[in-house]
């Protein structure tokens, strides 16, 4: 086996290009679990954690680019402001172990139906910057998922980083599993309000083959908080309202039986975490308001 | 591969790059401290510090170590004195058969680093990657706000 140590992130490409099958290993958390228990043999591993710049985070424009190396830890401690549906997030995943070393870009490289990330980076309508010796690739997030745990990644590329707004409204995030610590979640479902724009965003995970936007139930819910004003007034939810979203999310998924869940049970979850969601950002917002007022 | 661990420059031949952080200590530095229980982040008993982060050993590759500096469960005592949050850990009564221990050593040890007086449920989230088969958290618990008052009263 080969171990690749590129200091740089151009040697990274390179060696990425010319060893199309190479592994690329950040945190490991993932690739370590899988090389520990024989599942996989790499011919030649990719480390990426000597490349300083790909641990960074900075604003770009109008969005925040998110470092391929960038662990949950680091995105709890900087960004729990500007992001907190994914920081509520990455303070769900493993342990305070796991989230010193795993990385937001291994969550999108493995394309677990059962990321965390993945909920609050649909919700956002976040992009994957992929890069190789070709050039630079903007992948939005809706086509970064192809299958179960696969990607739209090409054979010689590799992450820069994630880009995504910061939050212009409350964010939510729930995730339903066995216990507290280190759980893969039985459903995630992550929340977006963006009074900017007037749209939601609504995403779930462990409920389809790959995370998924409620596509249906973003559309419901922005309409209906336009048509009766409720962006402006902020006015308490219609429960009728609530109870529609819940559903609508809910119709959106396509889960299977696992050992973690029976397919009945994911559905019935994920629209009462819906629902919960819904009403606990809405409270946020209302709150805001009085905030501003004050 | 070439690594510093508990201070001391560390070389070792034959290394299979993609093995463990793990295996290479316990295997080939003899530095059997840091357990090995599930090979898979679940258990915490191999939780050292790298470059000052508290990390599963288990999963970090060997290759990764290059260069960097590791502290395991053997670099927390003094010559020959106990650190206190070990100190703490034998008089709480906190280790039975003490396979989760080394982990949980260094795991209390980063806390206390951070949060010297942690409350409750900041111990628990601060453990909450490190199984214990035997004791029961109580005593566990126990240790942590003895370790902390004692290193407040040093
Ligand atoms: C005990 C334990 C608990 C866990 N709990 C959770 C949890 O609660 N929620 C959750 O979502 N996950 C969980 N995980 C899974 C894992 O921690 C996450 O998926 C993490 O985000 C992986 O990041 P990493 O940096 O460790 O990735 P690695 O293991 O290094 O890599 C993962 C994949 O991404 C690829 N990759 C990494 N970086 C790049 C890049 N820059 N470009 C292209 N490909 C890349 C790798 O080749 C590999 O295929 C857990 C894992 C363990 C061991
Ligand atoms: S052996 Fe590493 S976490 Fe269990
Ligand atoms: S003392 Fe035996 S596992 Fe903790």
């Amino acid at each position: 086996m080969e171990f690749l140590r590129p200091a740089t992130w151009d040697e990274a490409l390179a060696a990425k290009a010319e060893h199309p099958d190479a592994l690329p290993i950040a945190g490991g958390t993932d690739v370590m679990v899988e090389i520990n228990f024989d599942a996989t043999r790499p011919d030649v591993l990719l480390d990426l954690t000597r490349i300083d710049e790909l641990a960074d985070w900075s604003p770009d424009g109008e969005r925040l680019r998110i470092g391929a190396g960038v662990t949950y830890s680091r995105l709890i401690a900087d960004l729990a402001d500007r992001l907190p549906g994914l920081a509520m997030a990455s303070r769900t995943v493993g342990s305070p172990q796991i989230r010193n070393r795993g990385t937001i870009a291994g969550n999108l490289g493995s394309a677990s139906p059962a990321g965390d990330a993945h909920p609050p980076l649909l919700a956002d309508d976040a992009v994957v910057e992929a890069h190789s010796t070709r050039g630079v690739r903007h992948i939005p997030i809706t086509e970064f998922y192809t299958g179960v745990k696969r990607n739209a990644l090409a054979k010689d590329e590799l992450i820069a980083a994630v880009l995504t707004p910061p939050a212009d409204g409350p964010q939510q995030f729930a995730k339903i599993g066995t216990r507290n610590a280190m759980v893969i979640s039985v459903t995630a479902f992550g929340l977006a309000l963006h009074p900017g724009t007037g749209t939601v965003g609504a995403a779930f995970g462990s409920a389809a083959p790959t995370p998924r936007r409620a596509t249906h139930a973003e559309e419901f819910l922005a309409a209906e908080l336009s048509a009766t004003g409720r962006w402006d007034s902020r006015a308490e939810l219609d429960p009728a309202t609530v109870t529609r979203f819940g559903a609508l999310v809910a119709e959106a998924a396509s889960p299977i039986d696992d050992v973690r869940g029976t397919a009945d049970y994911r559905t019935h979850a994920l629209s009462v975490m819906a629902r919960r969601t819904l009403v606990w950002a809405w409270t946020d917002y209302r709150r805001k308001r009085v905030r501003t007022c004050a | 591969m070439k690594c510093t661990v508990n201070g001391r420059p560390q070389e070792i031949d034959d290394v299979w790059e993609g093995e463990s952080l793990l295996y290479a200590l316990r295997e080939r530095m003899g530095l059997p401290g840091s357990k090995n229980a599930c090979e898979q982040g679940e258990c915490g008993s191999c939780t050292v510090y790298l470059d000052g982060t508290p990390v599963c050993a288990c999963l970090v590759a060997a290759g990764q170590a290059q260069d960097r500096d590791v502290v395991t469960v053997e670099g927390l005592a003094d010559e020959d004195e106990l650190h206190p949050v070990q100190q703490a850990f034998l008089d709480a009564g906190a280790v039975q058969c003490g396979f989760c221990t080394p982990g949980l050593l260094v795991a209390t040890h980063d806390l206390l680093e951070r949060q010297p007086q942690p409350s409750d449920p900041e111990i628990r989230e601060a453990l909450a990657g490190n199984l214990c088969r035997c004791t029961g958290y109580e005593k566990i618990l126990d240790a942590v706000r003895q370790a902390a008052t004692a290193k407040a009263e040093q």
